[in-house]
Parts: structure tokens; C-alpha cells; sequence
């Protein structure tokens, strides 16, 4: 009723002349009444002059979902640009939501998100096992492998599953895959197989590779070497990166960087391309531009792989940014994209299945049907042997994106986005045979 | 030498003889609308040359005719607005508001009002080209872009991208009356020209679902299939359907083909090999030509519609987007 009011007010005011400033009124008008106004979903659309039939509670469906985050102590890092905002990955989750509504309003579904958020592993699996058996068949998970394939035990018996929207961890997506686990996160592999590719089209062959004591960056490191090897790049030296993590936050400093990154790389031989895995964002961004060698820098930093970049453009993507920027008061982040495919998903599924209950969804999402239009210019589709979701793959500098992997020329059986990743056939995962 | 000579050139000149004399008479003009060069390129199709460049707004896309092929309607969809050209002089005649970031529209077939898909903001606005009033915003799905209007005026129809449906809108109450799922990423809606069907293109799903129009129900999808091109690259965009209903014609995006298709049985005839990914396509009026907009390759390509061949390409601007043909 008041919705109807608000527009009624709107077309009036629109037709004695004003335009523009009318559209950040109605925003703020809807913010305000939002508050007072618990949404429902709508069987028909609106006229402007009279009263739309009120939406019948009882024969709408609820599908709940539950965002979880686990709270991590990490070093901050070395740009201001790098420290990651409250609300990253649920703001992505959210926006999904609201797509979903949109749908769900003319086949009266309703999605609703929940956030369980803790330091603790056994808070949050505590959390997600009381709302697995209270119904909830979706969860959207923001943690470390370990709390991973915990929560993914807990729900072992329960028509529930998991979305990994943030570790790129290799092994859960191969000795660890589960069978109630499905990745929208870029695995290592993927990642580090789009920068190889472009590596190769570009005959950058020669390279160098600067690595950091975090564990993180050791697995990073594990995979970026089996992707140069895929690829036909030839490693000629590694050299590890020690430091100090907080000194940088003094008042000066450049000064001694200018120094010392020169020095650290002068001894290397002639190469293409220094790679920096730098999971930790602690000396990657120290590197271009300061090494001894008048080459580029890639891999965490410099040229890096992403699943998503705030100033796409491509596929369609301006709405879609446009929608997050307003929503969250922020850019898009790799986090928030992972987090909102997974809710689309579920909402997909929720769509063709005419369906709210889990089991049938979770099985529709295992199906050769199963597709997702997510702004990458062709239908996105899990991994049946584990899972994890396909998609092109960015190699972006932090302005923009430079290229789309996978590149041209590199060829596959099925579909050349399995030219990234572990394939079927190399795959130590069984979970889903 | 000289005697095959000889035979060789009448042959020749034979040959081009035969083929301008197929060629149709007419000239019409085209109108493409050039998505990054913020220009529209004027093509007259008898010498099949861009014979002027008109510079419009910001990022134009949708584009039509109206008030007897008088007037072009581009939307600007950066600069948020309608502009409003004259056909034939090209001059600028006025600007008509649309809500925010317009791609497509349609023009009720008695020549009022205009509905206009707001990419941005999820609505279908409508608004009076004479007076440039809004008269009235329809909520739709996510993303709304396709837009058609039955032949008989009763209905509207958005496509909303991410929403995966076409709503049909009736135009008496301005009231969504009908929602239909269709593939991923549905683009543009068509309707045949008995109003009977209303085609509706998905370009991530890959498919063209046919809509019986009073039923509203999904009768069939049509699927694509080019050897030795991915699925994934088949990407349906632009619907167009011959006058007598018999022929339609759908343009694949980057698998950079045009099919052919049986309106009748549904069945896919043939492909026609055109520019990098296209998205568009106008018949001339007299339906004997088919021009696409390649937006990749930046070009437009001339089909044979008997023949079902490409026989021209006409260099145009940057990301060739929407056509329209007018019928002097």
C-alpha cells in the first residue's frame, strides 16, 4: 500500500516536470520507508493510479539461506587500497538476494539471508548444524579449508550444502572434495593456469619467481609451478622474500624499498617475467617498477589473476556493477562476486525447479541443466566430477582488465574453460562418482 | 589468347550485368546505430554505402522510426534520454525523456506512446512522444531490455535479462498481466506479424522460445547447432520475421552467423555466415535484403534473401549496435 502511495506521489510530481533530482528522491523515500515496510513478495505488477491486490502470505515460499563468515586475524596490508571492507562477500550475497526476489516476487518465492559470523570454528559449526536441522539447505561460507571441510563433516547427514566463496585451497577441490561442497571460488589452479596462458600467447617464457614464508604463499608457489610446467615456461630462479610484516607502516620508507628491491634482484639471470607470490600482500607491490631488470611483474601482484574486477565492463557487466555500487556504497570484490553467484545459483535453481525444498535443488544443481548467466559471456556450469564452478578467468592490472583467459589457441575436448584448473581426467577427487 | 580473353570478359560483363540486374531497385535508407562512436551511419541501400554520419548522444543502441519513417528515435543510453532526428535531414528535432539507461523500446503501433526498457532500474517506462510526458513505470524483472509490441497494440512485452522472463504488459492498464520463464539472458522479443507468436531470443541460454501470444505459454524452443562451432559461442540476439510469416531470421552473436529458420515447421534451414558477433538485423521493406550489425568487426553485412547469401560487407563505425530501415 504504501509502495503504491510512494509511486502515485512519484508520477505526480514527474509529471508537473521534474526529472532528475525525482530519482534520488524516490531512493530516498524507499530507504526511509523500508524500514517500515516488511517486504512481501508481489504476484502482479503495479499501476501508477490505483492500488495493486496485496500479496497472499500463506501461498508464498520461503527459501532461506545463511552467509557465514569465519573473523581471521590477517596482517594488514601494504596498500590502503588492499584492506578489506566489512561487509565483503556479504554485500554480494545480498545483492543476489534482491535478483532473486525480483524473480521470486512474480513466482512467489522468497529468499531471505541470515549471517553466523564468529573467530571460533566450533561457534560456527554449532551455528550452521542448528540451521541445517531447522531447514535452512544453503549455506555460503567466507572460510579456511579447515573450518571448510569441518562444517562440510557437521552437515554429513543433512540435505544441506555449502558454497566455497572464498578459499581457493587445491586440495578441496581434490583430495578433500566433498560431496556437499560446491566451489564458486577460482581454485589455485585456475588462477594460476590463466596467468600461464597469457604467459605463453605472449611468449614471455623466461621466468623468475620471488616467493613469501606464508603458508598461503606456499600453496600459491605448489601451483603456480605446476602451471608453468603445463604451459611450456621455463622457472630459472626462485628466491625468497623475508620481512619484517609492520615496518612499513612507517612515516618514510620509500627510500630503502628504492634500495633494496634492486639489490634483491639484481643477481638474477635474464629473464621475461618476475612472478611475486605474495598471498599476504605484504612486498608484492614493492616490485614493479623497482626491479633491477627493466621487466614485468606478475602473479599476486602486478598482472594478476582475478575472478572478477570492479571496472568490468564486458558481457553486459555495467548494469550489474552499477546495481553493487549503489547497494553497498563500494566496488565489487572477487569475495562479493563469489558470494552473489552462489546465491543466484541457488536462485536458478529455485526458478526451473519451481521448487523451495533443498534435496531438490542441490540435486537440480548437480544436473546437466544447471547453467548460470553471470556476466562472463557464456553460461557458467559446475565441474560434475567435483563441483567447482567453470567460469573465464581475469588477468586484470588494479585499473583494469588486460586480458580474458583462457586464451585463443588453447584447445579441449569439452569446453576450453577446463583448459584451467585440474581437468577430469588428472582429478584425485571420487566424491562425486 | 586474345579469343579466350575476349570470352572471359563477356563473361564478365554477363556476369555483372546478371547480378546488378538482381539487385533490387530501390534505394532505402539505414540506420545504424554505432554504439562507441556515439554516431549514427546512414547507408543507402542501392549504392551500399555509408552516405552520412550523424552525431549523436552518449553509447546509442536502440534505435526505430516513427510518424511515417519521419522521425529516428536513437536511445542514448549514457546520456539517459530518447533523441529524436529527423530521417531525412538528419537534423536534430528534440530530446525525450526515457528513465535511466535506456536500450531498447517500442512504439505502440498508432504511432503513441513509446515503452522504453530502463536497464539500470528495473522498470518499463512510458512515455508520449508528442507531448514528452511520462505517463506511467512499470516494474519488470532484473535488467529489462527486449521489448515488443503485439501488432494489435494490446500488449507490451520486456525481456528481463537476469530475471530469465518476458512479461507480457497490457497496454490498457499499463498492469503486468503475464510472466514467462524462458532460457538465460532472454534479449529481444518479436512478435509475428499476425500477433499469434512472440519470439523471444536467450543469448547465454542459447535458444529462441516461441510464446503462443493468447495463451501465453511456451509452445517450442528452437536450438543451434554449427559444426565446428562451440555451443557456447551460439549466442541468439536480433529476431526478425518476414511479413508473410514464413521465414525467420536470428542472429547468433559471436559464432558470427545468421540462422535461417522455417516459421512455420521451426526448423533451422540453414546458416549464413555474416561480420564477429552479431547482434542485429532489419529487413529492407520490400524484404528482399537483410542487413546485420557486426558489432566486433564493425561492419554491416548485405543478405540475399532468396538466395540466402552474403554478398557485401559496408564498413560502419565502432560496435555496430541496433538497425532500422526506413522505407524512403
Amino acid at each position: 500500500m504504501v509502495w503504491e502511495e510512494t509511486r502515485f506521489i512519484m508520477n505526480r510530481a514527474k509529471q508537473s516536470g521534474c526529472s532528475l533530482s525525482l530519482r534520488r528522491l524516490r531512493e530516498l523515500i524507499v530507504m526511509v520507508l523500508t524500514f517500515a515496510f516488511t517486504a512481501s513478495a508481489l504476484v502482479a505488477g503495479h499501476t501508477i493510479a490505483r492500488a495493486a491486490p496485496a500479496v497472499k502470505g500463506t501461498d508464498v515460499i520461503s527459501i532461506p539461506i545463511v552467509y557465514v563468515k569465519e573473523q581471521r586475524k590477517r596482517l594488514p596490508p601494504l596498500s590502503l587500497l588492499d584492506y578489506p571492507p566489512d561487509n565483503e562477500g556479504i554485500a554480494g550475497a545480498e545483492l543476489a538476494i534482491d535478483d532473486n526476489n525480483t524473480t521470486g516476487r512474480f513466482l512467489k518465492q522468497d529468499f531471505s539471508l541470515e549471517m553466523i559470523s564468529s573467530p571460533k570454528r566450533d561457534d560456527l559449526i554449532e551455528g550452521v548444524v542448528a540451521k541445517a536441522k531447522a531447514g535452512v539447505g544453503f549455506f555460503v561460507v567466507d572460510v579456511s579449508a579447515e573450518t571448510l571441510l569441518a562444517l562440510s563433516d557437521a552437515l554429513k547427514d543433512l540435505p544441506a550444502v555449502l558454497f566455497n566463496a572464498g578459499a581457493p585451497d587445491q586440495n578441496l577441490r581434490e583430495s578433500e572434495c566433498r560431496f556437499n561442497v560446491k566451489h564458486t571460488a577460482a581454485s589455485y589452479a585456475m588462477l594460476t593456469d590463466s596467468l600461464a596462458q597469457y604467459l605463453a600467447w605472449k611468449q614471455w617464457r623466461k621466468i623468475v619467481l620471488v616467493s613469501g614464508p606464508q603458508p598461503e604463499d606456499k600453496l600459491y608457489v605448489q601451483s603456480l609451478k605446476r602451471s608453468l610446467k603445463r604451459f611450456g615456461l621455463k622457472l630459472l630462479a626462485e628466491k625468497q622474500f623475508e620481512y619484517q610484516p609492520g615496518s612499513h607502516r612507517t612515516d618514510g620508507g620509500y627510500e630503502q624499498v628504492q634500495k633494496q628491491i634492486p639489490t634483491f634482484t639484481q643477481g638474477l639471470p635474464e629473464y621475461d617475467v618476475l612472478l611475486v607470490a605474495d598471498e599476504a600482500h605484504q612486498f608484492g607491490d614493492y616490485f614493479a617498477y623497482r626491479t633491477w631488470n627493466a621487466r614485468p611483474v606478475a602473479g599476486t601482484h602486478g598482472l594478476y589473476a582475478t575472478t572478477w574486477h570492479p571496472a568490468s565492463e564486458l558481457w553486459g557487466a555495467s548494469q550489474f556493477q552499477n546495481r553493487f555500487n549503489r547497494k553497498a556504497g563500494r566496488h565489487m570484490k572477487p569475495l562479493d562476486y563469489a558470494a552473489w553467484m552462489a546465491v543466484r545459483s541457488i536462485g536458478e535453481a529455485a526458478t526451473r525447479t519451481g521448487s523451495s525444498d533443498p534435496k531438490t535443488l542441490i540435486e537440480y544443481m548437480l544436473s546437466d541443466n544447471f547453467e548460470l548467466a553471470a556476466f562472463k559471456g557464456q553460461k557458467l556450469t559446475y565441474r560434475p566430477w567435483n563441483a567447482q564452478l567453470r567460469q573465464p578467468i581475469f588477468m586484470a592490472t588494479p585499473k583494469l582488465h588486460v586480458t580474458v583467459s583462457p586464451q585463443p589457441g588453447f584447445l579441449h575436448r569439452i569446453t576450453v574453460l577446463d583448459t584451467l584448473g585440474i581437468d577430469q581426467p588428472e582429478t584425485e577427487c571420487t566424491a562425486f562418482n | 589468347m586474345k579469343a579466350v580473353c575476349q570470352n572471359a570478359l563477356t563473361c564478365l560483363f554477363v556476369s555483372y550485368a546478371l547480378i546488378t540486374a538482381t539487385l533490387p531497385a530501390h534505394a532505402f535508407k539505414a540506420f545504424v546505430s554505432n554504439e562507441k562512436d556515439n554516431t549514427i551511419s546512414v547507408i543507402d541501400t542501392k549504392s551500399m554505402k555509408v552516405i552520412h554520419t550523424i552525431k549523436v548522444g552518449q553509447r546509442p543502441r536502440g534505435i526505430m522510426l516513427a510518424k511515417d519513417d519521419t522521425w529516428l528515435l536513437i536511445c542514448t543510453s549514457d546520456d539517459n534520454r530518447i533523441e529524436v532526428y529527423d530521417a531525412k535531414t538528419y537534423e536534430f528535432i528534440k530530446n525525450l525523456p526515457s528513465g535511466p539507461d535506456p536500450e531498447l523500446f517500442a512504439l505502440h503501433p498508432s504511432g503513441n506512446p513509446l515503452y522504453i526498457a530502463n536497464e539500470d532500474d528495473n522498470i518499463v517506462t512510458v512515455v508520449n512522444i508528442d507531448t514528452g510526458r511520462i505517463i506511467a513505470e512499470v516494474p519488470v524483472g532484473v535488467e529489462p531490455e527486449g521489448m515488443g509490441v503485439s501488432p494489435d497494440g494490446r500488449y507490451v512485452v520486456n525481456t528481463s535479462e537476469t530475471t530469465n522472463m518476458a512479461h507480457f504488459i497490457d497496454t490498457k492498464t499499463n498492469e503486468t498481466v503475464a510472466n514467462i520463464l524462458v532460457d538465460n539472458r532472454p534479449r529481444v522479443a518479436q512478435f509475428t506479424s499476425d500477433g499469434k507468436q512472440l519470439w523471444v531470443s536467450a543469448e547465454i541460454g542459447g535458444t529462441v522460445t516461441i510464446i503462443d501470444a493468447d495463451k501465453k505459454v511456451a509452445i517450442h524452443k528452437i536450438s543451434f547447432a554449427i559444426p565446428g562451432i562451440n555451443a557456447d559461442a551460439i549466442q541468439p540476439v536480433g529476431i526478425r520475421i518476414n511479413k508473410a510469416g514464413t521465414k525467420a531470421f536470428v542472429a547468433l552473436g559471436p559464432a558470427n552467423r545468421i540462422a535461417v529458420i522455417d516459421a512455420k515447421t521451426f526448423k533451422v534451414e540453414k546458416y549464413i555466415l555474416v561480420g564477429q558477433r552479431v547482434w542485429n538485423l532489419a529487413f529492407t521493406p520490400d524484404e528482399k535484403l537483410i542487413l546485420t550489425t557486426n558489432g566486433t568487426s564493425n561492419d554491416v553485412t548485405v543478405v540475399d534473401v532468396k538466395k540466402q547469401r552474403a554478398f557485401k560487407s559496408i564498413t560502419v563505425g565502432r560496435y555496430p549496435w541496433g538497425i532500422v530501415i526506413a522505407n524512403h
